[in-house]
């Protein structure tokens, strides 16, 4: 399963990501992105695309459920 | 208790490199130390807490030649454990080094010690040069980086050791798959790999056999404030927080309430504190500040609070904001709300940023909201609770970097 992670250290608060995907994401009062981590639903899943591609800071991925942790973390490509 | 870290410390003078083998023996680890680790149950003592064998098993399933680093930075004000460790037996944090650069096939560990403690740095050096720069395959050196709070964390270390600034990075990739030079590396606490050159010497039954099965082995804990012999003390793990103060002298004045595990710690109050066993979560890197009645905790709390708005490395919005907004609330006189805005902006930078900074600072809060409900409640209501304003817990200025 897919969710939604931003990095925060790239991310400059531009909130376009809330306005394409409102059900995972809200703006803190400071336009910080508040993400549900929860897995996307596959009508979501679109959306969650285009908010990923519409982030100028490129600082919103789409990840993969760890089932460790229940957390989303973005799966890794090492070597 | 018997002492280990500190056994043989009678003064302050550190042991020869001769003097730390005739007391402890030589470093010949039998078997395999990432299964010893495992068994010794030993877990890191520099705030996290992670099992120290998992950790060496997922640097050596990396891959590439890994690399060790012994972290003393120690960035936590009321923290000094590290630095007394580097002082009084260099030889126990250089050999754990050693010893986890021989299990993991590593050939260079690094020391890195805050650059505000030269002193220190100039003892480890004489220390590895009385091992002649190398111990087998394995060479050491120091490194000093910037002595700031965020430094210790490990992403900022690996980077301050690679040259850049000590800010945190995001994880993954992690430093044991890829750290510094993009190499995997382990990086553990001072105090850490000092455990781990006694359990190299003596085994996994010999760690147990003081503590408990759940929290195995001593820690080395700071303990500060209203104490009568504040210093490093090493503890036996499991024992309560009531019993450790009285075994190290207690306090010397009424006791208001103890913050135990530094600023990311928690404070608890006299009656609590004699069943608050101690255990590497509840120590975090094991500093221990006494507060007596009759201070101000609003105001210590609102000083730390404006300390680790200052300290976040400054690239998370959340933390950035949030901690500048928990900072200024503590501050602003007589705002009615204030209780219920301080667990807001807890709630709204807690698990925020790519390290534990503001996680941490949210926990401080929370804490202190609970612990200190009536002063906080009276602060709201006249600006000020009529205690004095002590200053005992510390914080280190920029200007004085």
């Amino acid at each position: 399963m897919r969710a939604l992670r931003v990095d925060p250290i790239a991310c400059d608060g531009r909130g376009l990501c809330a306005e394409l995907i409102p059900e995972r994401i809200t703006l803190d009062e400071w336009g910080y992105p508040i993400v549900d981590p929860a897995p996307l639903t596959p009508s979501l899943q679109r959306h969650a695309e285009r908010a990923v591609a519409a982030c100028p800071m490129l600082a919103l991925r789409l990840g993969w459920i760890d089932s460790t942790e229940g957390r989303a973390g973005s799966r890794s490509r090492r070597r | 208790m018997n002492a280990r870290l500190l056994a043989g410390v009678a003064t302050r003078i550190a042991p020869t490199y001769d003097q730390h083998l005739a007391l402890h023996g030589p470093l010949d680890p039998r078997g395999d130390l990432t299964d010893e680790l495992d068994r010794a149950g030993l877990r890191g003592r520099g705030g996290a807490a992670f099992p120290t064998g998992t950790k060496l098993r997922a640097v050596a399933e990396a891959g590439g030649r890994p690399l060790v680093v012994a972290n003393a930075v120690e960035g936590e004000p009321v923290s000094g454990k590290d630095r007394a460790l580097l002082r009084v037996a260099p030889h126990l944090v250089l050999d754990g080094a050693v010893a986890a650069c021989r299990a993991l096939g590593a050939r260079d560990a690094i020391v890195a010690i805050g650059d505000r403690t030269g002193r220190e740095r100039a003892m480890v050096e004489a220390a590895i040069a009385q091992r002649g720069r190398k111990d087998g395959r394995v060479t050491l050196r120091t490194a000093a980086v910037e002595s700031r709070f965020v430094a210790g964390e490990e992403t900022a270390l690996v980077r301050a050791l690679g040259g850049r600034e000590a800010k945190p990075s995001l994880k993954p990739p992690y430093p044991f798959e890829r750290g510094l030079d993009g190499a995997p590396t382990l990086v553990a606490n001072a105090e850490t790999l000092a455990h781990v050159a006694l359990i190299a010497r003596f085994g996994a039954g010999w760690f147990r056999s003081a503590g408990t099965s759940e929290s195995p082995g001593t820690a080395l804990v700071t303990i500060g404030g209203a104490v009568v012999q504040p210093g490093v003390h090493e503890i036996e793990l499991g024992t309560t927080l009531d019993q450790v103060l009285e075994q190290t002298g207690g306090a010397n004045e009424a006791v208001q309430a103890i913050l135990v595990g530094g600023y990311f710690g928690r404070w608890v109050t006299p009656a609590k504190a004699r069943e608050l066993r101690l255990t590497p979560d509840v120590l975090g890197a094991g500093a221990i500040v006494v507060l007596p009645a009759g201070v101000c905790a609003f105001a210590e709390c609102a000083r730390v609070l404006a300390y680790l708005a200052e300290e976040s490395a400054g690239q998370c919005g959340p933390c950035v904001h949030g901690l500048r907004a928990i900072a200024d609330t503590m501050s602003a006189p007589g705002e009615p709300d204030r209780r219920r805005r301080l667990e807001q902006l807890a709630a709204l930078v807690d698990r925020r940023g790519a390290c534990r900074h503001p996680d941490g600072a949210a926990g401080f809060l929370r804490s202190a909201l609970d612990a200190f409900a009536d002063e906080f409640a009276a602060h709201v209501r006249r600006g000020r609770c009529g205690a004095r304003d002590a200053r005992v817990l510390p914080i280190v200025g920029r200007r004085q970097r």
